[in-house]
């Protein structure tokens, strides 16, 4: 299990869900992702992808401008 | 009449097809249609940069406070099935460059679009042993890559052959593989055809899906004529057809205004923007006034000492000092130090309209 980070800031959406998607699918169970973004969409939009493959979204939060998501591997595609 | 063995097989795998999803109604309901047939179907979505999805309201202010979704991730997760999205803006640029069979009305390569789309999801279905792809195409509803004469040409171009079913016109083609195979049954898909919406817009409330995306059109910027008119005077400036996926996005932002054949402002319109392009500040140029509230501006291009007046004059004009006898303007060159121009605005009634893109 290991604990990894992506930033995605500045990116626009689908971008930041793209790269997520990228590279959870690069992650082993038990590991972790922290993705940070500043598009807003993403909010919404990377917990979406997570809910239709099956990745639980450990925790989302805005600090000031950013958005962090943490993500659990709890599967491999 | 006896089955063989091996067509007992056959009937009982379950057949993969790989959907086209693009966020409208159409590819939703060809989903639906083969999902009730038994099929296991995952969905892919490609992008290209030129989606109109999510970018203009991730990026204006006033557009923030609306509910923002992917509607093609909202598709799937309607539908209940995964969604592939893969990212084609290096080998999309050949598409847009030099479309073989053409454009639309403005710098949309529609026809060879399709084809890209349906080639890269038959890879996908090869790659990750798929038996057949769906898309939401009815026939006679796009001027271009929807016609019954260009369909076969799309299926051919695109190496999918019979392995393209498009369930909501299947009735009108020739039968596909997955028809001829039994792995659908022909007569529960549609004959839909033509420009009518009523069609698709009953089978989704027949199927209670009562909140879905416009439907047809509108999910790219290339369709769109101010953007195709920016995007080629980006290619007459530079004397290259080519682009990167910054050039891109920045036509979606700001006034666009070409003073000159050489040099170009991109002039942020609101909060939104400003702090977006703040994002180029060292990569180009960039001007803002330092006596009064205005906008942020990136000069793309290269600028002598009588344009940078010029520009910053212009970039004046736009901001609260308009009517100002001096603003003091800061011009930072990327990687260099600010240095401040004092102008005069330059009144509305002399920026030529052919200035702006």
């Amino acid at each position: 299990m290991a604990e990894y980070t992506l930033d995605a800031r500045n990116m626009l959406c689908p971008l930041p869900v793209i790269r997520t998607q990228n590279r959870l699918r690069s992650l082993t169970k038990g590991d972790r992702l922290t993705v940070t973004c500043t598009d807003p969409g993403a909010l919404h939009d990377i917990p979406a992808w997570c809910r239709i493959h099956g990745y639980p979204v450990i925790e989302s939060h805005r600090e000031g401008d950013e958005i962090i998501i943490r993500i659990g591997v709890s599967t491999v595609e | 009449m006896f089955r063989s063995a091996a067509t007992d097989t056959q009937m009982s795998k379950t057949r993969k097809a790989i959907s086209l999803i693009s966020g409208g109604l159409d590819s939703m309901l060809a989903t639906r249609l083969i999902l009730d047939q038994g099929v296991h179907v995952e969905g892919i979505n490609f992008y290209t940069g030129f989606c109109v999805e999510g970018h203009t309201h991730a990026i204006r202010r006033q557009d923030r406070e609306r509910p923002k979704r992917n509607n093609a991730l909202w598709v799937a997760e309607q539908l209940g099935i995964k969604l592939h999205m893969i990212e084609v803006i290096e080998e999309y640029k050949q598409v847009v460059i030099n479309p073989q069979h053409g454009y639309g009305a403005n710098l949309n390569p529609c026809m060879d679009c399709k084809g890209f789309m349906v080639r890269k999801a038959r890879e996908w279905m090869e790659a990750h042993d798929f038996d057949f792809i769906i898309t939401g195409e009815v026939v006679g509803q796009r001027p271009m890559s929807q016609r019954r004469d260009t369909m076969p040409v799309i299926a051919r171009e695109s190496g999918a052959g019979d392995r393209l079913l498009r369930p909501l016109c299947a009735r009108l083609l020739p039968a596909t593989l997955a028809e001829t195979e039994g792995w659908v049954d022909r007569e529960r898909l549609l004959g839909l055809n033509g420009r009518s919406r009523k069609p698709q817009i009953a089978l989704a409330q027949a199927y209670g899906m009562d909140d879905y995306a416009q439907p047809a059109g509108g999910c790219c910027f290339l369709s769109n004529e101010q953007y195709s008119h920016k995007l080629n005077d980006l290619w007459q400036a530079r004397g290259d057809r080519d682009y990167e996926l910054d050039d891109i996005m920045l036509l979606k932002v700001g006034r666009h205004l070409r003073p000159r054949p050489y040099f170009k402002l991109i002039i942020g319109r609101e909060e939104g923007e400003n702090k977006y392009l703040e994002g180029y500040r060292h990569t180009y140029t960039h001007l803002h006034a330092l006596s009064h509230t205005g906008p942020l501006a990136l000069l793309d291009g290269k600028a002598d000492e009588n344009d940078l007046h010029l520009a910053a004059r212009l970039v004046a004009r736009f901001g609260q000092g308009r009517d100002a006898t001096t603003v003091s303007m800061s011009i930072t060159p990327p990687g260099q130090d600010s240095r401040t121009l004092e102008v005069t605005p330059m009144p509305s009634g002399e920026i030529p309209q052919s200035w702006y893109l």
